[in-house]
């Protein structure tokens, strides 16, 4: 198999389902109202070497729930109320399979958490801009990634039946952290007292509805005999309150195709807009996109008629592919080099077309647009270098630009004729924002608000020199030059410690204020990767392998 | 401080005339019992005068004092066996160190489950059965119900005494907690599944004594093990009354089953229902029903819960001081038999993960024994059967053999070969419509119902014929 993954024996992780092909959650959609049930199959882990008991996941049952809640918004438009509840008995969800991360390797543990983070955040998205609140009934205990699911919904309701509870067992009983965003949303989202989160996140075995009630761990909740009409009544409320099932038509979303060959040590993997060059010995790849190639959608029709086959969708669906092969089968590739090909006036006018659209209201460009910028916070999130290399022929405009400016450098070719160009849109106005609320273009221009306002107030097309002067890039290297620069800088990236570019990049990528989401990323995540390389945790008698073992976990008591 | 004086209302030796803490909690408890005793004890007889046994001391003389009571007026006390001072965490990871007096910080969560899960498990009992003592075959048999329960609810309150005295704030909540489940509620359920099946047949009483209270015995002597030195002396004591409890199932069946045995040589076609009486399969049925029911309690063969508990000195084997010389139960293995993908495999599993499997297997070999002389009380009688247990394997609903079927004999078996066989092998409601059919109050001191054999010889060195309940 030609694939560079972190398990080598193992094959590559696919992210493409559909609900008749989950294992692991039921969707139904009645009217304005879905609901998802996670009746985990314990036979069917992504990897052998576990059960999923318990209701536990594994990434396989969280591509399945990231697949379920990007359909509801493209195929279920008109949903408004989405009712996440649990499908076995007095167990909503038992959190993330410990054996099935006890036996997995660090990177593929990292990639796995912050894939799961993600989606949650997706959960989010969903209820902050496509008016699908999601409601958690948990009818059973929520423990550890359990509740932090719940954590990601709007609404948290637990049954009172006497034992169900919640609880984020982490630190007392895996010596890790609930690092899917359980403590950032707790405090910051959930805004439970800092002592209060502290002791509900050492007690293992959590609260039950009376004092989780009480410390805002949850929103409400009712007896047996209740629930089932209870959480039915507060779905139809939502939906009422959300203007009511309006009919919005949906579309579809067939599985992308590509093509996958390989020569040596160069494979190739060829969709419809974006390909992806991975050039194995050299630890690098090139990713391309290709701009539109024919006229922008002129009406909601229209555009409703292309469905996922829109280019600003399905080049966005396809980077959206490429970055989680990336991260999951090709962990050894350190560097990405960023290219597009294409007219730069074609993205605009495709920028320009779905952002009229969404203007008028249609939904389909508005989902559009939100799902852009969730890829686009992807790519900030990658642990990868990342090089926009701006040659004549690309088409780095609008939402392509924002491309180069998740790039960690931007090189611009000088050419002799002044015809290299990007292009400056209307969509980096807010349009795409990133994790911490700013606009790429702000951050880039954190030191330098006088020239934001300039660049605010240009439009259209930029050449390598302007471009530099007005920070839009990095270097301008002339035709002369830019080779040997590029080569230079190429190589000269993949040989430094990938932790420490990792590091590196993460701390740099984000200038500005925090807020939940970058805590999320950034505080919550960077610890518990920390975490998860101590011997307290995966040492021989760290506290991960001895669980569920006859020996209690051995600590070193220094503290760091 | 207090309204009550706890010196003659609750025989106690733990001191509590000078122990504030427990007063305090006790004080707002003890009126919530009696009311929830009141609600859910048995119903309708509450005013009458029972012949029970009472414990007034923790002493030889003391924990068996007899006497009409009625049962509001019951003296539920509070007894812990001797204190050995001397006395050391007999095994698992802190074997060696003195027996713990005070709960360990870090197993404080662990240590309240263990107490509240066995602690639920009483009033369920006293819930699952508070109408049983209308249809009792005999005063005698009346007696005996009161009882178990007036017992289970001293052993509600030995649990109680643990939360209260050790566990502060959290364990006062749970004691609440104790008296507002309530068995087989759709809204507020016991914990264990066992304690939310109805019980209101003798029958189905006989069983549960025998088998339900006898999981009981178990995990009570494994508690007794515990390096939490309250919570093993305890044990200790509780063990002493739930023997009673077991000896009425364990004579309440044969009794049935001798009886079974005589009206089936009575009857022409030998046929004991003709005669008014349970047929042995009936009986069977309930036994595989019951027994399989009981089974579930002692968890997941496989278990970290289970090596955790054992690891930290929780909760030790059957009789770990006694029967075993090595107590760390580390670099040993179980083999353990999984039924995997449509075969049996054995696996070797880590022994401390399969200890509820090892406490299993003692139980299983304590009712091995009770059934053999079953058998042999219905060959004495004549008839020519053999009581059986099912194997472990059957009718399952937790541990490895759960998502699948067996025959009793153990033997995998479709679902379907499992619903046409379903009625041979466990009660049907035809069969609990009888038994309610034949169980009619027999009230009259010296009398028996004819379902039933009268009992070898009565309570506290009594007649049969003595006035056990003065209706």
């Amino acid at each position: 198999m030609a694939h560079d993954s972190a398990h080598l024996d193992s094959p590559p992780v696919s992210f493409d389902t559909s609900p008749d092909r989950y294992h692991h959650w039921k969707l139904a959609v009645d009217g304005a109202v879905a609901t998802l049930t996670l009746q985990v199959d314990r036979d069917s882990p992504l990897r052998p070497g576990y059960e999923l008991k318990m209701n536990s996941y594994d990434l396989g049952v969280d591509i399945e729930l990231a697949d379920a809640i990007r359909r509801l918004r493209f195929e279920n438009p008109q949903v408004r109320a989405v009712v996440v509840t649990g499908g076995v008995p007095k167990m909503f969800c038992a959190g993330a399979n410990i054996k099935m991360l006890a036996g997995s390797a660090h990177a593929f543990k990292v990639n796995f958490c912050k894939f799961t983070n993600e989606t949650r955040c997706e959960i989010e998205d969903a209820t902050d801009h496509s008016n699908q609140r999601f409601i958690a009934a948990l009818n059973g205990t929520a423990a550890g990634g359990g509740y932090e699911l719940a954590e990601s919904c709007a609404e948290i309701y637990l049954i009172d039946d006497g034992f169900s509870a919640v609880s984020l067992p982490e630190v007392p009983l895996l010596g890790v952290l609930p690092g899917t965003g359980g403590l950032t949303r707790l405090v910051d989202k959930r805004k439970v007292r800092r002592d209060v989160a502290d002791l509900f996140c050492t007690k293992a075995e959590g609260f039950r509805l009376r004092d989780a009630l009480k410390m805002k761990l949850v929103d409400g909740g009712w007896p047996k005999s209740k629930w089932d009409q209870a959480i039915a009544d507060r779905a139809q409320k939502i939906v009422a309150d959300g203007g009511g099932n309006q009919g919005e038509q949906g579309i579809a979303l067939p599985s992308l195709k590509h093509t996958q060959t390989r020569e040596g040590e160069v494979e190739t993997l060829k969709g419809t807009y974006v390909s992806l060059q991975i050039f194995h010995d050299k630890r690098w790849c090139e990713l391309t996109i290709l701009g539109p190639e024919s006229a922008a959608p002129a009406s909601a029709a229209e555009l409703h008629a292309q469905g996922a086959a829109a280019w600003a969708f399905q080049a966005y669906r396809e980077l959206d592919a490429a970055l989680l092969d990336l991260r999951f089968n090709f962990p050894k590739i350190g560097l990405i080099l960023l290219k597009t090909k294409g007219s730069v006036e074609a993205v605009l006018a495709h920028d320009a077309a779905i952002t009229q659209l969404r203007a008028d209201g249609f939904w389909l460009a508005r989902e559009i647009q939100l799902f852009q910028s969730r890829v686009l916070r992807r790519l900030d999130n990658m642990s990868r270098s990342m090089f926009a290399l701006i040659e004549p022929g690309s088409c780095f405009a609008g939402t392509l630009l924002e491309i180069a400016w998740c790039a960690d450098r931007a090189y611009m070719l000088d050419d002799p004729d002044g015809q290299n160009a990007i292009a400056l849109g209307h969509v980096h106005a807010g349009t795409h924002a990133a994790h911490n609320g700013m606009t790429r273009l702000q951050i880039r221009l954190y030191g330098d608000p006088q020239g934001l306002t300039t660049v605010a107030a240009k439009t259209g097309a930029v050449d390598a020199q302007t471009a530099e002067k007005l920070g839009l890039i990095t270097r301008a290297p002339d035709d002369i030059d830019w080779d040997d620069e590029v080569r230079l800088a190429i190589e000269e990236r993949v040989s430094f410690s990938p932790d420490a570019l990792t590091g590196m990049e993460q701390n740099l990528r984000f200038a500005g204020p925090e807020n939940c989401d970058t805590k999320l990323f950034g505080r919550l995540t960077a610890w518990q990767n920390w975490i998860f390389q101590r011997p307290n945790a995966v040492g021989e008698r760290g506290a991960l392998p001895m669980y569920g073992h006859p020996q209690a976990p051995v600590f070193d008591w220094n503290r760091t | 401080m207090s309204g009550i004086d706890y010196e003659s209302k609750i025989p106690n030796n733990v001191n509590l005339t000078d122990d504030r803490r427990l007063q305090r909690a006790l004080e707002h408890w003890q009126p919530r019992y009696l009311q929830w005793w009141q609600e859910m004890g048995p119903d309708g007889i509450q005013e009458k005068d029972v012949y029970l046994r009472t414990a007034i001391s923790a002493d030889k003389d003391g924990w068996a004092h007899f006497d009409y009571v009625k049962m509001p007026d019951y003296r539920w006390g509070i007894f812990l066996s001797e204190r050995d001072p001397e006395r050391k965490v007999n095994f698992g990871d802190h074997m060696g160190q003195p027996a713990w007096q005070e709960v360990p910080g870090e197993y404080r969560n662990t240590l309240r489950r263990i107490i509240v899960t066995q602690g639920d498990t009483e009033p369920a009992s006293v819930e699952q059965q508070r109408q049983l003592w209308k249809t009792a075959p005999s005063l005698y048999d009346m007696r005996n119900v009161c009882q178990v329960n007036v017992e289970e609810g001293r052993h509600l309150w030995a649990m109680v005494y643990l939360l209260h005295s050790y566990f502060g704030a959290e364990g006062r909540d749970e004691a609440e907690e104790l008296l507002a489940r309530r068995s087989g509620d759709a809204d507020k359920p016991r914990i264990l599944d066992a304690f939310n099946q109805p019980c209101n047949d003798w029958l189905s009483f006989y069983c549960f004594t025998m088998f339900a209270d006898r999981d009981g015995k178990f995990q009570l002597h494994s508690l007794s093990e515990s390096g939490f030195d309250p919570l093993s002396r305890t044990a200790k004591f509780m063990l002493t009354e739930e023997a009673h409890h077991m000896f009425v199932g364990d004579t309440g069946l044969e009794r049935v089953l001798r009886r079974s045995a005589q009206l089936t040589l009575a009857d022409p076609s030998g046929d004991a229902r003709a005669q008014g009486g349970i047929d042995l399969n009936t009986v069977q049925k309930f036994i595989n029903f019951w027994f399989s029911y009981c089974l579930d309690l002692f968890g997941s063969e496989i278990s970290s819960n289970a090596a955790d508990f054992f690891a930290a000195g929780l909760k030790g084997r059957f009789m770990e001081e006694k029967n075993y010389t090595e107590h760390t139960a580390l670099g040993q293995e179980k083999l353990v038999t999984l039924w995997k993908d449509g075969k049996f495999v054995d696996e070797s599993v880590a022994l401390r993960n399969a200890m509820n499997e090892v406490l299993r297997d003692d139980y299983i070999d304590d009712c091995v024994n009770a059934v053999r002389r079953w058998s042999k009380a219905v060959k004495d009688e004549g008839v020519d059967f053999e009581v059986t247990l099912p194997s472990r394997r059957f009718h399952r609903h937790q541990g490895i053999y759960s998502g699948a079927q067996f025959d009793p004999q153990g033997n995998p078996i479709s679902e379907a070969e499992f619903a046409a066989k379903a009625a041979d092998w466990l009660p049907t409601e035809d069969d609990k419509a009888y038994l309610r059919s034949i169980m009619q109050g027999v009230y009259e001191p010296g009398k028996v119902a004819n379902w039933i054999a009268p009992p070898r010889r009565g309570i506290n060195g009594q007649e049969f014929t003595y006035e056990y309940v003065k209706l």
